[in-house]
């Protein structure tokens, strides 16, 4: 699913409008393996990748961000096996929420490159140092042609000038990377790393703007992206390609002269809870659309957004849907449903 | 244990850390040469995985760790593992 992106790198390479070498690996394992030593020679890096190549990365993804290493990863979000599924949803990244990697999930093509270019200024700005894996529907965006504007090369350097990184392999100046870290200090280097993606809100936020005033292209705040809910009493909270099909809905039901809105999460991680309370602080209700199931509880962006509003004094009701999932459909009028369903008591739905 | 410095990424800077990391609390075996018996061939010296045995056939307990590879190598079984106690 990933093929098409780093099939049109190779074009690029071998039509001299990249200067980059390619490294074919035998595995997923390999090739985060090999982007992790690239980015540790102190250059930029990049690999893409899907469903079951995500979960075979899963080890080395702990080790890119536990050594600080800003490499950046295309993610066509993907099903899971079994059974054998090549269709989309959330499953693959959201099972590595934990990972350490700062995930953006994006709405179309153009988010998806320009996130891209974001994702470097963001992993390389030195009060983070994280990987960033920039999350989008496979097939949806994956497969599918839109018309996308590409930024002139001149510009995307100003805006991204380039890399230094603070540390790098050099025989001039030996440093050793990835030791041991005893008892008495693993902990430290996790909140070190906890405490890094947690600044990552402020620096995803400035280069949002930042990239607003070089491209005139922004994405709600770069952690959340509301549509309609300043006068709403419902909205549907949703990541991806599903959050186009909702503003159709939204503005269908407006018409009707329903008052509701969208909350698209575009950051999972950091999980920008505050940004959220503020936006849905006079909802009444809120219906979380998940392309994931954690098996024997629920959504993930449902269990997290329940979580954010634990102990605020006013909180909406919030319902979770699961959806989408193994690249079904989620229509117009799964989301109406998801919009009825919300003053509903059951605690999760499923939108067959 | 003293706390080592908290570096982004865990980066070690410096050559020459690991001599502060005193690994001899993990042994619960140590080595004792006899030099009687010793015959001063090296294969210790040289088998030992921590360099914990030093030119002179003599154990550096900050850093053995009591794995016994040397007691195994040694061919006129000069070197006993005995039990460490407190």
């Amino acid at each position: 699913m990933d093929t098409h992106i780093v099939e049109r790198l190779a074009d690029y390479i071998n039509d001299g409008l990249l200067k980059s070498e390619m490294i074919h690996a035998e595995s997923e394992h390999s090739a985060i393996s090999a982007a992790l030593g690239a980015e540790a020679m102190g250059v930029r890096t990049f690999t893409a990748t899907a469903s079951q190549g995500l979960a075979l990365m899963h080890e080395i993804l702990f080790v890119v961000s536990g050594m600080r290493l800003p490499v950046v990863m295309a993610v066509a979000n993907r099903a899971l096996s079994a059974p054998i599924n090549i269709w989309n949803d959330h499953q693959d990244s959201i099972s590595e929420r934990d990972s350490g990697w700062i995930q953006l999930y994006v709405e179309s093509a153009q988010e998806a490159l320009d996130t891209v270019i974001q994702a470097y200024k963001i992993a390389e700005n030195r009060k983070i140092l994280l990987p960033v894996m920039v999350c989008l529907d496979g097939f949806t965006l994956s497969h599918v042609y839109e018309p996308v504007d590409i930024p002139e090369k001149k510009e995307v350097d100003k805006f991204l000038p380039k890399y230094n990184p603070l540390f790098k392999l050099d025989t001039k100046k030996p440093i050793t990377m990835g030791p041991i870290g005893f008892p008495n200090t693993y902990m430290e280097f996790r909140k070190e790393t906890h405490e890094a993606m947690l600044n990552s809100i402020e620096v995803i936020k400035n280069t949002n703007n930042d990239f607003k005033k070089s491209f005139s292209r922004s994405y709600g705040d770069g952690l959340i992206e509301i549509y309609k809910i300043d006068d709403a009493d419902y909205a549907v909270a949703a990541m991806g390609t599903v959050c186009g099909t909702t503003r159709v809905v939204v503005d269908e039901l407006r018409k009707q002269g329903r008052k509701v809105g969208l909350i698209k999460i575009k950051s999972f991680r950091p999980f920008p809870k505050q940004k959220i309370i503020n936006c849905c602080k006079n909802l009444k209700g809120i219906a979380v659309i998940d392309r994931n199931i954690s098996l024997g509880n629920e959504g993930a962006l449902y269990t997290e957004l329940r979580s954010a509003f634990y102990n605020q004094k006013k909180k909406p009701i919030i319902k979770g849907f699961i959806a989408g999932l193994g690249g079904r459909d989620i229509t117009l009028s799964h989301i109406k449903t998801a919009f009825n369903k919300i003053e509903n008591s059951s605690d999760i739905e499923w939108l067959l | 244990m003293t706390k080592p410095k908290i570096s982004v990424g865990a980066v070690i800077d410096e050559p020459g850390s690991t001599i502060k990391n005193k690994t001899g609390g993990w042994r619960s075996f140590r080595p004792i040469i006899d030099h009687k018996k010793c015959i001063k061939c090296g294969t210790c010296w040289q088998f030992c995985p921590d360099n914990a045995i030093n030119e002179n056939f003599e154990v550096n307990y900050d850093y053995c760790k009591g794995c016994g590879i040397c007691a195994n190598e040694c061919p006129v079984k000069a070197i006993k593992m005995v039990k460490e106690e407190k």
